[in-house]
């Protein structure tokens, strides 16, 4: 029995010295650092995420081509979570423990990155995450190149309020932790701007939802007290083409209730007949339409790499893009792909971003970037009709709300803490 | 705001000016309109602004084609220059006009030219200023929009303007308009007592929406005028609730036909078959995506036929639906007859590889489904906004309810299928081809699932996700109105619309939602069979 196990063992042993001799040449020959791609390829948000598993392959290619990073080429490890949380974090254990990479860009719900995140920091691994989200969050081994709510929602209202001179506010949303928490701030802002709770109206919808008859009606009846009235919408995914359908059928104009969407990019109008909506707002820190050379060029290159020249171009995009860019020089300028040493450095790492300026990963793992006010033209582009004087620092703990307000992160030595507590001068989040 | 009323004031004296010196007097020389002109295209939009009202103020009768091309996007300045002129995109250029003179330039290079941009609150300005310019116009559009453009400012310099207007104006409903606009300038303006009660009474016979935004600032008014407009805003108020109620039933129909329409098929396959087909949606899917490629077929081939292109998608539908159906039928279920949970495991298998198909043939991005021009836009009845698109639905459900009831009642095929559900020993032994049909009794309800997709094209969005959004509410619908019976699917459809429709201004979207399932569990406690339970010894138990 004894001897038949040993036997076994040296088998095993041998197999697996003739596999790594077999297999050592062809890894000698060509090194690569793996880089991990976690987006849904099917299910709900595929519609979303899959252009962002194709922008990151044709960055990895233009980085090739470029002489890729550290003298060794990229390699793209794609996995396909399928719209499901939990798979998620699964696929992410894979990623890190068995694909070894070097670093993960990926997802797009706020729930799947919740549900990576104890997987990142467990295993010390990277995320860059690059998708507008509602803040609240920071942690040392995630960069947020998305919008948060200040780099998005709040300069929205404010052109509303100053532009159009809207009094009243519809904050409708789809019923998840993003529209809920930035409506939560939205209300917050507003009622610290003198809005009164009476001329706020909040509306939560299922995901997918597609009869929108009696929330338009709705929206209508709230419009017509004789002050000027907007929609803020946060309505995510597909449930917005039947939305802004149903909006254009009752005949509700962008001249009468403007609605300005955070969710709604070029991708989103692809679906749409947008001449009915044509007014209506999105606010983005990116829009296909921005007058930028390197934009131009970044277009033009990406229309070449997809041999699609309908493809369009959006914001998530464009983050994803800042991202892998301020990675690659963050590790040129470390020397290495390990993850401290990425963390310590990648902090005040600037690259140029696609609105022809530059944008700087901050202490608090977001990223400042200017924020775009664009109007829906009837070609399914953006125009745009507002721009932030300056860059606008992404601001993870929100000022509004009474449990944030006094937090702030830095994951700069030696405070390295992602929910400092300025009045009680402890980290550790909020104490009563 | 305050920009608005100086604007108007300049668009009342444009107006009077123009009607004083005919339409085709040109009071500035071409000069001065260009530079007039070129200083649209400002550095921001209050430049933009600034540059508009003193182009009203010309009041050159050249001004009001220049707005609403400005209006429309269509204004753009070359870079080099700064020429302003009139563009529309052609191909990598811009074939420009001269907004001066209207003649044709060397068409400009997209990339050398700047559009001048405008937000909503200028278009909104720009509208106003036009319909001071066009109240007078010879033609009945014009005029119409230039009264409606004032009902939305409702800027009281208009008044003397509009009073003129009426005065002159014939169309009657154009003129109620002007009335109306009118009345509601008076009731933003100055004026007291007894004039703004007659505003008040004028408005509160218009639309009762606007009314109500206009009447709710004057409610906390003293005296008479404030007595006046809370009496007109209760009486406005009790008018909304009773049609509230009747919205509720409309709205409530309009969902209930789409699910009628998405359970139909269903009750065929599920009702009266038994297969429990988890399939289904995707079979609308398949549906609506061939909507897509018929009218993709028609754009490129035969644009002329865009407006029959929900009909010509019908057949299509039902045959690639169907046949699927077969296929799926033939291959997969068959085999598969009285072990519910492996059917139930081996479609879902099946819509998983269907969707998966759909997305790496068509991709994973809604497709665009246009609406032909039929279904596109609203009526009012009263004081309901109902959409066209819903309108014929409803009717288009109704119709193949019908058209499927008599197939079933009065045809050899539905006598057949109704024989073999029955008791399909007993059909087989009568010489009926039991096999054969229950592949065209699937058939048939997948094909009706297809033509359910070309309606469904028109509401929702079209991705390879659309079917999972209907096939709860489709087993809802069969389950509650009863298995086996077609009218159980009608009344089950419609009472779950209606009760939809009534629980969500109380409860919201998402509770309303919860609510109807829990009711629907309750019920069915109470009666399994559904709503219309089918009786006798044949049905097994």
């Amino acid at each position: 029995m004894c001897n038949l196990t040993a036997r076994f063992i040296g088998t095993l042993a041998a197999a697996a010295i003739g596999a790594s001799l077999a297999l050592s040449p062809a890894t000698a020959a060509e090194e690569t650092i793996k880089v991990g791609i976690l987006h849904s390829l099917s299910g709900t948000m595929a519609i979303s995420e899959t252009t962002l598993k194709d922008t990151m392959l044709f960055l990895i290619d233009e980085q090739n081509k470029k002489g890729g990073v550290l003298g060794k080429k990229l390699e793209a490890v794609v996995v396909d979570p399928a719209s499901d949380w939990p798979l998620f974090a699964e696929k992410a254990r894979q990623l890190v423990e068995q694909d070894k990479v070097a670093a993960v860009f990926g997802c797009w719900t706020s729930s799947s990155r919740k549900s990576v995140l104890p997987v990142f920091e467990e295993l010390n691994s990277l995320l860059f995450y690059p998708v507008q989200y509602e803040g609240e969050e920071s942690s040392r081994n995630v960069f947020y190149t998305g919008a948060a709510p200040n780099q998005q929602a709040i300069p929205a209202v404010d052109y509303l309020a100053k532009e159009e001179g809207v009094e009243r506010w519809v904050l409708a949303g789809t019923d998840y932790v993003y529209p809920q928490t930035t409506n939560k701030i939205l209300k917050a802002y507003l009622n610290a701007k003198g809005v009164k709770d009476e001329d706020i109206m909040i509306n939560y919808t299922p995901f997918g939802h597609s009869d929108w008859q009696t929330i338009v009606s709705d929206i209508k009846k709230f419009g017509s007290a004789g002050k000027k009235t907007a929609v803020v919408s946060t309505i995510n995914g597909d449930a917005n083409v039947p939305f802004y359908k149903e909006l254009a059928n009752q005949g509700i104009k962008a001249e009468d209730i403007p609605v300005v969407a955070f969710s709604v990019g070029e991708e989103e109008l692809a679906g749409l007949d947008t001449k009915p909506l044509v007014g209506h707002l999105a606010a983005w820190n990116y829009f296909q339409s921005v007058d930028a050379d390197v934009n131009a060029e970044f277009i033009k290159e990406w229309h070449a790499y997809t041999k699609n020249d309908k493809r369009v171009t959006n914001d998530p995009m464009e983050a994803t893009y800042i991202g892998f860019n301020m990675w690659v020089k963050a590790v040129e300028a470390a020397g290495s792909t390990d993850s401290d040493a990425v963390i310590d450095t990648i902090v005040g790492v600037s690259v140029p971003n696609l609105s022809g300026g530059s944008s700087t990963m901050m202490p608090n793992h977001h990223i400042t970037k200017p924020v775009l006010i664009g109007e829906v033209q009837d070609d399914g582009q953006f125009d745009i009709v507002y721009q932030t004087p300056g860059l606008v620092v992404g601001d993870e703990w929100s000022d509004y709300l009474p449990g944030s307000k006094d937090l702030i992160s830095d994951w700069r030595k030696p405070m390295s803490c992602g929910n400092f507590n300025v009045v009680s001068g402890k980290c550790g989040g909020v104490t009563n | 705001m305050q920009f608005t009323r100086l604007l108007s004031a300049l668009v009342l004296m444009l107006g009077i000016l123009v009607h004083a010196v005919g339409s085709n007097a040109q009071t500035v020389d071409d000069g001065t309109l260009g530079l007039l002109i070129q200083a649209l295209a400002g550095e921001n939009f209050d430049d933009t602004t600034r540059a508009v009202s003193d182009l009203v103020k010309s009041g050159d009768p050249r001004a009001s084609s220049i707005l609403n091309a400005l209006s429309a996007g269509d204004l753009y300045v070359a870079k080099a220059g700064k020429t302003v002129f009139i563009g529309k995109r052609d191909g990598s250029d811009y074939a420009a006009i001269d907004p001066i003179t209207g003649s044709k330039l060397a068409p400009v290079p997209r990339s050398a030219a700047e559009k001048i941009k405008v937000n909503n609150r200028l278009r909104r300005d720009i509208a106003a200023a036009i319909g001071g310019l066009t109240l007078m116009s010879d033609k009945a559009d014009e005029r119409r929009s230039a009264a409606e453009a004032i009902l939305k400012t409702r800027d009281p310099e208009s008044i003397p303007l509009l009073d003129k207007a009426i005065a002159a104006e014939k169309d009657a409903s154009i003129k109620l308009l002007m009335n109306q606009a009118k009345a509601a300038a008076v009731l933003n303006s100055g004026a007291t007592g007894e004039v703004k009660i007659a505003a008040i009474a004028e408005v509160s016979a218009g639309n009762s929406r606007d009314a109500l935004g206009l009447l709710t600032p004057l409610a906390g008014v003293e005296g008479p005028v404030g007595e006046a407009a809370r009496a007109a805003i209760d009486s406005i108020n009790s008018k909304l609730a009773l049609w509230n109620g009747i919205q509720n039933i409309v709205y409530g129909l309009s969902l209930g036909s789409v699910l009628l329409l998405a359970a139909i098929g269903l009750a065929i396959t599920f009702g009266v078959m038994g297969v429990i087909n988890m399939a289904h949606g995707e079979m609308v899917m398949i549906g609506a995506y061939t909507t897509f490629v018929v009218q993709q077929i028609i754009r490129t081939s035969a644009p002329g036929l865009f407006d029959y292109s929900l009909l010509i998608a019908l057949p299509a539908a039902f045959l690639a639906s169907g046949a699927i159906g077969v296929v799926i039928e033939r291959s997969v279920i068959r085999f598969l007859y009285g072990r519910p949970l492996e059917t139930l495991l081996a479609t879902w298998g099946i819509s998983l590889v269907l969707q998966q198909a759909i997305r790496s043939w068509f991709g994973a991005s809604n497709v665009q489904v246009g609406n032909p021009s039929w279904m596109a836009g609203s009526f009012d009845l009263g004081l309901l906004t109902l959409t066209w698109s819903r309108l014929w639905i409803i009717v288009f459900a109704l119709a193949v309810f019908a058209i499927l009831q008599l197939l079933l009642k009065k045809t050899m095929l539905g006598l057949r299928m109704r024989a073999v559900t029955q008791n399909r020993r007993m059909a087989s032994s009568m010489g009926i081809r039991t096999p054969w049909v229950d592949a065209l009794t699937f058939g048939l309800g997948s094909g009706i699932a297809g033509i359910a997709g070309v309606a469904l094209s028109q509401i929702d969005n079209v991705s390879p996700n659309l079917g999972q959004g209907y096939i709860i509410d489709s087993f809802m619908v069969v389950v509650f109105g009863g298995v086996g019976n077609l009218w159980g699917t009608l009344v089950g459809a419609m009472s779950l619309g209606i009760a939809n429709k009534f629980l969500e201004p109380f409860a919201g979207a998402v509770l309303g939602k919860i609510l109807v399932l829990v009711l629907i569990i309750l019920f069915i406690q109470k009666r399994p069979r559904g709503l219309f339970a089918l009786k006798g010894r044949a049905i097994e138990a």
